[in-house]
């Protein structure tokens, strides 16, 4: 495929997440001009770039969306939840015809015309057949724009500009800034088009402080900045100062609300704001009348139930703006820091990283074997040189991994939508809540473990939630919630999927599973590993199978899908309080730090994150399977017996203190030789049913080594200690 | 401050005043006493500011205020030479009108 076809095709993609994300925030009510900004922009960079690479059809598709979003941003159409959804359906859509393009299609089978036929008219009946002749090109979109102002008639002003007016603070000149500065930093971001010093405040020469500031400003400004930009400029002088600003096109009762609020006289403003071309003498005449006999009116009626009066509502909406500016200019932040992150970023094949691991890997392996050799050899000079070598390419390895480390973030944002989809289809109410989105983790991993994911969120929404009814009975709060965590947890990362739902259903799981014959009646399990029964294979306890899960396979594809990550996932839950699922994954597939122990003469890593600590194993706990570390008990496994190795006992023996999955477990072995970077290179296909050899690498020296897989053993030694215990309790 | 002078000038009641400093913040207080003193002496004045090398936001606002004064009380203030950065501030308030003067620079400034 071309390259910019390649190049557009991942772009419009980036396009198409954040058009839905902002979507999505709209419906949830978020009323941010910006946010609908950011929409429109995204759609207008799809049809922008679809335009350059000559796919028409994205074209054509987009200028209709675009369209909408134009129409919602001139306040001529209002967001309703039915416009969201079919604007939303319109994504997909695009984003079919962006597989269409990646296949190297540039025409649409009639299959997917029709559907973007139906869902375009769909759109326009939202427009109100405004836009019958909408397939044009982009360069009449801004001229529609103009038309549609103009038969607004006189709600809006003719005014392009924002007007800004101001009166600064009597200190700001004595704190060192200038009103003079602080607009000619505001060119930085327009022009200004016409301007008023307004020196109405200063007083009696005698009464003159010739350092304090008495000027006000009336500014007509010319400019693409959104009102949070230009708030900033005076963020400096903005204590003890009169900021108001309007934006482009407002209404005149705004202007007129602004005359009020200002300090000077009225007519004088009103001479003022016609003078600087933000209103013409007419709207303003008009407006004045209009006012006028609206008060008139309400006196007449006095006593009556006083009608709401527009400037009432105005001074209202004035209480909110901190707020609403507060939150304006941090989204405005985050934009202009993501931007500046864009621009340091640089797109590069995943492959060629591939390439730059592997031979990383290669590195670490041959700098061991040359430490090896420098430390027979005995030469201190070169002992010391190789040890140098070592920490660089220790350094190599950390910065060539974080290459290919990337947020969470994206893969849980996807899920916004699913839940949103979803929640409509089934008819309940769900929130999503993430949290830990920048926690970082291996490229390969992320992309992994998108679909047990997906699964498990839906489960969570499916069998989870109760329907809404059942929750208020039971005295929930309506709407369901449904969490996805992530963070680091001892060099693993942590994700978990919440739900507070129903939990699961203990006894029944245990009678299904009775009757699958994966346990027998007599034995007895904790609550734990009861929910935990429900990732054996073949097993569903929902009554009804539904579109979205309950068919019984899933939860076993789920673990499958985790560990071949070399994770784990486990479950809590409580009935009526809700379930938790934890997934526990490594950070990264191809290198870690291990720490090399030796039974006899064979080599095993441990990964060193996973060690706690190290000591020697005491004659009295020789014949026992736990031993007593403080006070806790600490059950272990003794790798010579478990992997059957050697056969004398050395007289002494050492425990590795390892800690996985949250809990404790101790592995005994002959000699620790102390820590070990390692390449993990997998272990072949005949290999795959091993338990507890996570892998194997190669030691300096050329051998081999094999990597433990520390949570297999750890919940070996467990198991098996608590068996011993249950039998032991049995008899008594 | 002492650099200002007033001199009288044709006509006996037009004096003519020079000023030389900055127009900062740094000198606003004993510029207003000076121009003060100007407006309640003369019952017409001149100023001349082409030599004003910088002048800031309180210097624009003193000048407006000796010419407020000036008209409430039925004299007359006109400034009579800019320098580049009067001229230029003033052009950037727009405040040209306010004062009513044609904006003179020196040939030797322009």
């Amino acid at each position: 495929m071309e390259e910019i076809l390649s190049v557009f095709i991942q772009e419009a993609r980036e396009q198409l997440t954040e058009m839905e994300a902002g979507l999505m925030r709209m419906e949830q009510g978020d009323h941010d001009p910006e946010t609908l900004n950011g929409v429109f922009r995204a759609a207008h960079t799809i049809k922008g770039g679809s335009g350059v690479v000559e796919l028409t059809m994205i074209e054509k598709f987009t200028h209709v969306v675009e369209n909408a979003l134009d129409k919602l941003r001139n306040n001529e159409i209002s967001v309703s939840d039915d416009l969201i959804s079919a604007i939303l359906n319109c994504c997909d859509h695009l984003n079919a015809l962006l597989d269409l393009a990646q296949n190297e299609q540039t025409e649409a089978d009639p299959a997917t015309q029709l559907k973007g036929d139906t869902l375009a008219n769909q759109l326009r009946g939202f427009l109100g057949g405004a836009v019958a002749s909408s397939a044009g090109a982009s360069a009449s979109a801004p001229a529609e724009s103009t038309a549609s102002v103009e038969s607004e008639g006189g709600g809006k002003t003719m005014n392009d500009c924002w007007h800004i007016s101001v009166r600064f603070s009597r200190e700001c000149m004595k704190n060192g800034m200038d009103p003079e500065a602080v607009l000619r930093y505001l060119l930085s971001l327009g022009e200004i088009v016409h301007i008023t010093t307004i020196s109405d405040a200063l007083p009696d020469p005698d009464d003159m402080d010739p350092e304090s500031c008495y000027l006000g400003f009336e500014i007509n400004f010319r400019s693409h900045a959104d009102k949070a930009a230009i708030e900033r400029v005076f963020d400096f002088v903005r204590e003890g100062s009169e900021l108001h600003i309007l934006p482009p096109y407002s209404k005149v009762t705004d202007y007129l609300d602004l005359i009020a609020h200002l300090p000077e006289e009225t007519m004088r403003l009103g001479e003022i704001l016609v003078k600087s071309g933000a209103l013409t003498q007419e709207e303003l005449d008009d407006g004045l009348a209009r006012q006028q006999a609206g008060s008139a009116a309400a006196a007449k009626i006095e006593g009556g139930p006083a009608a709401p009066q527009l400037g009432d509502i105005l001074v209202g909406q004035q209480m909110v703006q901190p707020e609403i500016v507060e939150a304006a200019v941090t989204k405005q932040k985050q934009i202009s820091e993501k931007k500046a992150d864009e621009a340091r970023l640089i797109r590069i094949h995943a492959d060629k990283l591939d390439q730059l691991i592997d031979l990383v890997g290669e590195l670490v392996i041959a700098g061991a074997s040359a430490n090896l050799l420098a430390q027979k050899s005995g030469q201190t000079a070169l002992v010391e040189t190789t040890s140098v070598l070592s920490r660089l390419v220790e350094s190599i390895r950390d910065s060539a991994l974080q290459l290919r480390m990337v947020q969470i973030g994206e893969t849980f944002n996807r899920f916004n939508r699913v839940v949103r989809d979803t929640a409509k289809e089934i008819g309940k109410e769900i929130e999503l809540v993430i949290t830990g989105a920048d926690t970082e983790l291996d490229k390969s991993v992320v992309e992994k473990i998108g679909d047990p994911l997906m699964h498990l969120v839906r489960n969570a929404m499916d069998h989870g939630l109760e329907p809404t009814a059942t929750r208020i009975a039971k005295g929930k709060p309506a709407a369901g919630r449904v969490e996805l965590n992530a963070f680091h947890d001892s060099g693993s990362i942590v994700i978990e999927v919440v739900d507070d739902g129903a939990g699961l259903p203990k006894e029944k799981i245990r009678k299904k599973a009775v009757e699958k014959g994966i346990i027998s009646d007599s034995q007895a399990l904790s609550d734990q590993e009861i929910a935990n029964l429900i990732f054996e294979a073949g097993f569903s306890t929902a009554d009804k199978v539904t579109n979205l899960s309950g068919r019984g396979v899933g939860m076993d594809v789920v673990r499958r899908n985790i560990q071949a990550l070399r994770g784990t996932v486990e479950v809590n839950s409580e009935e009526n309080v809700g379930s938790r699922f934890v997934i526990r994954l490594p950070l990264t597939l191809a290198i870690i730090d291990g720490f090399l122990v030796g039974v006899e003469k064979s080599s095993f890593v441990i990964p060193l994150e996973m060690v706690v600590e190290c000591m020697e194993l005491s004659a009295t706990s020789i014949d026992r399977n736990y031993l007593n570390l403080r006070g806790e008990v600490l059950p272990f496994v003794r790798l010579r017996e478990l992997f059957e190795v050697g056969t004398e006992k050395p007289p002494r023996e050492n425990v590795v203190v390892v800690k996985a999955g949250g809990r404790k477990a101790g592995i005994v072995v002959d000699v620790l030789q102390g820590e070990f970077q390692t390449v993990i290179k997998p272990l072949g296909g005949l290999f795959r049913h091993l338990r507890g050899i996570a892998g194997s690498t190669i030691l300096g020296s050329g051998e081999v080594a094999l990597i433990l897989d520390v949570q297999t053993l750890a919940s070996l030694a467990a198991t098996a200690e608590e068996r011993t215990l249950a039998v032991a309790g049995g008899r008594n | 401050m002492s650099k200002a002078e007033s001199k009288t000038a044709g006509k006996a009641q037009v004096s003519r005043v020079a000023i030389a400093d900055d127009l900062t913040i740094y000198h606003a207080a004993a510029l207003k006493d000076q121009l003060m003193g100007h407006v309640k002496q003369h019952p017409a004045i001149e100023l001349d500011l082409s030599a004003v090398a910088d002048i800031d936001t309180s210097g624009i606002q003193l000048l407006m205020l000796a010419k407020r004064e000036c008209q409430k009380q039925g004299k007359i203030l006109s400034i009579v030479a800019h320098s580049p950065s009067v001229h230029e501030l003033m052009d950037f308030y727009n405040i040209a009108g306010f004062f009513g003067d044609p904006l003179v620079i020196p040939a030797s400034a322009a």
